[in-house]
């Protein structure tokens, strides 16, 4: 799959002028309130008519001003998912969910879809229900069987989370995730939460002010030192993709294997061999010179300092490359000109193990890693 | 109890009146949605004028209305003589002139009640309807329609209710013929007019106050079904 936007379109003062292509996984549209996601992917839909430029899925010409096309929205087969559910207050839970597959004349092993998706959503229990008897979770599931059931080319999801607590957005990660790796759709996924695209996107588009900052790979995007200040200094991290070693059931732990090397944190519930995402934040990441010793922090890890980022006051980002994996610190610029962390420099980095964000802990990667290569940096 | 029961012309001013009351009602109901969808929905030039026109006949004398109609739809009026030569259909002293009369009474209370419906309708479901492959067409009827139906059925309540007591647009328009336009408030009227017909009077009355109760009934009986299919929060 390939999508390929190329839009400019005026907002009243707001100008949108982006021009990005990915390939298949998901997608993740990322930048602050205001960047200009929802306006991209309600382009993508055929909700806004942009002013100049095209949209183009697998070849499939959905908008091209120059040409004078426009797939009306009704006719793109592009499955949407919103903010706010939208379920149709009249229908059932099954109406909902059938309501697009009805007009997508696609009558062939509808039972067969309805029972995959339902199992994959965990909806079946709500199926005779009316949408105002589900809870925020249980709507945002039945969003997303009902935009899938519609047999879509392409998946929009305008943070789908973000009106939910944390527990409910808990609770629907995993079946994202399943989604991403079960479904051959393609899914572009707006957020404005770090721990949710390090988790779930297999590619990132930064976007800011309506314009394309960055593209490329999970792992690539969120260790760029330039993109911190769009990303939010606080939230700034690497990810790390990790492997299940073993369980210590004496001290609850569990331990993981990475190229970085190894680490220990708090029992995490899944089984020896599971492969996951860790996020580590670059404030929870300390540097040191030597190899630390009687030390209560767990996991030590050796590197080589890569690159350092622009000064910001008194603080710097300093990017560690441990044997070939990426990690991030954030320390005082007294501290780096006091160890000499210069491009080259050896050092150990220290992460205290209840500091992994357990957030952005993610479930099974597809077997075959995470497949990015499609994905062009313009 | 003999006093009671209804004289034949009796009757057959009751039965002429839900016949109009009907007609007027349903054959309204197609104009009232699409106006309602205009006026709620529709951003265009003259708007404001379409909404004058649609509530004039709430605000003028029924007579006035009346009148209007008579030289409109009049046998030698411009549209009445269209009709006429065109379709065969004649309003002019007939019972269709009454449901005519009473559905232009009834119109703006059936377009209120709707487009306030429609404008309570959140136009972002009808959007997702779009997304999920439905067109236009389809997005009315399986979104809009369904959630609008408490406003139609509340208009449509109305507008009969409305149609039931019309006398002034009636009795100008089609005058007062027993059998083809004595509705029930004109036959109370002509027996108001005559010596000893209290008693018809009063047992027409009472027949307009249950009918009024009947309807109200229903649509409370409509309106909390409508509710419950929606279950609204």
């Amino acid at each position: 799959m390939t999508l390929a936007v190329d839009i400019r379109h005026r907002l009243g003062s707001f100008a949108l002028d982006t021009r990005f292509e990915t390939g298949s996984g998901l997608i993740a549209l990322f930048g602050r309130s205001g960047a200009g996601k929802t306006s991209i992917i309600n382009i993508i839909a055929g909700l806004i008519r942009p002013e100049q430029g095209s949209v183009t899925v697998d070849g499939t010409v959905l908008v091209d001003t120059k040409s004078g096309v426009f797939v009306a929205k009704h006719r793109r087969r592009v499955g949407y998912v919103f903010q706010e559910g939208r379920l149709f207050p009249h229908l059932t839970v099954r109406q909902n969910l059938l309501y697009g597959r009805w007009f997508a004349r696609k009558t062939k092993g509808l039972g067969d879809d309805l029972d995959r998706v339902v199992d994959m959503l965990g909806i079946a229990g709500l199926l005779d229900r009316r949408p105002a008897r589900l809870s925020g979770g249980e709507k945002q599931r039945v969003a997303i069987g009902r935009a899938l059931l519609a047999d879509p080319r392409l998946l929009l999801m305008d943070e789908p989370l973000a009106s939910l607590d944390d527990e409910r957005k808990a609770e629907i990660l995993p079946y994202i995730e399943r989604l991403r790796d079960q479904s051959k759709i393609p899914v572009v996924y707006v957020s404005h939460s770090v721990a949710e695209v390090a988790r779930l996107a297999t590619a990132v588009v930064v976007l800011s002010e309506g314009k394309v900052a960055a593209v490329g790979p999970t792992s690539e995007i969120m260790q760029r030192l330039d993109l911190f200040p769009l990303t939010g200094r606080a939230e700034a991290g690497a990810v790390i993709e990790a492997t299940v070693e073993r369980h210590d059931d004496r001290f609850g732990l569990t331990e993981l294997k990475s190229r970085a090397g190894a680490w220990r944190l708090p029992r995490l519930e899944a089984p020896v061999g599971t492969r996951l995402r860790l996020r580590v934040r670059a404030r929870d990441v300390m540097l040191s010179k030597s190899a630390p010793e009687d030390l209560s922090a767990l996991n030590i890890l050796p590197g080589v300092v890569a690159e350092t980022g622009p000064p910001e006051g008194s603080i710097i980002q300093i990017r560690v490359d441990c044997n070939g994996e990426t990690l991030l610190a954030r320390v005082t610029r007294y501290s780096a000109e006091r160890l000499g962390l210069v491009e080259g420099a050896q050092v150990y980095a220290l992460v205290k193990s209840v500091a992994l964000d357990r957030r952005s802990l993610s479930g099974p990667i597809p077997a075959g890693g995470v497949p990015d290569s499609e994905a062009s940096d313009l | 109890m003999e006093w009671l029961s209804l004289s034949p012309e009796e009757w057959t001013a009751v039965h002429l009146s839900l016949k109009v009351a009907l007609v007027a009602t349903v054959v309204a109901l197609p104009f009232g949605i699409a106006v309602a969808m205009l006026l709620g929905r529709g951003r265009f030039w003259g708007h404001s004028l379409l909404n004058g026109l649609v509530l004039l006949p709430l605000i003028l004398p029924p007579v006035v209305t009346g009148y209007i109609l008579l030289i409109l739809f009049g046998r030698r009026g411009p549209i009445g003589s269209f009709l006429a030569d065109y379709f065969g259909i004649v309003f002019s002293f007939r019972w269709t002139g009454a449901a005519l009369a009473c559905g232009i009474m009834g119109f703006p209370l059936m377009v209120r009640a709707i487009r306030l419906s429609i404008e309570a309708v959140d136009a972002r479901l009808e959007e997702a309807a779009g997304t999920l492959g439905a067109s236009r067409a389809w997005v009315f009827l399986t979104v809009t329609l369904p959630l609008i139906l408490p406003g139609i059925i509340a208009g449509m309540i109305l507008c009969f209710a409305k149609a039931m007591g019309e006398f002034g647009a009636t009795i100008t328009f089609v005058s007062n013929i027993p059998g083809e336009t004595q509705t029930l408030p004109s036959a109370i009227y002509t027996f108001t007019q005559v010596p000893g017909g209290d008693l018809g009077a009063f047992r027409l009355t009472l027949v307009s106050v249950a009918i009024a109760m009947l309807a109200l009934f229903a649509s409370e009986v409509m309106a909390r079904y409508a509710n419950r299919r929606l279950d609204i929060e």
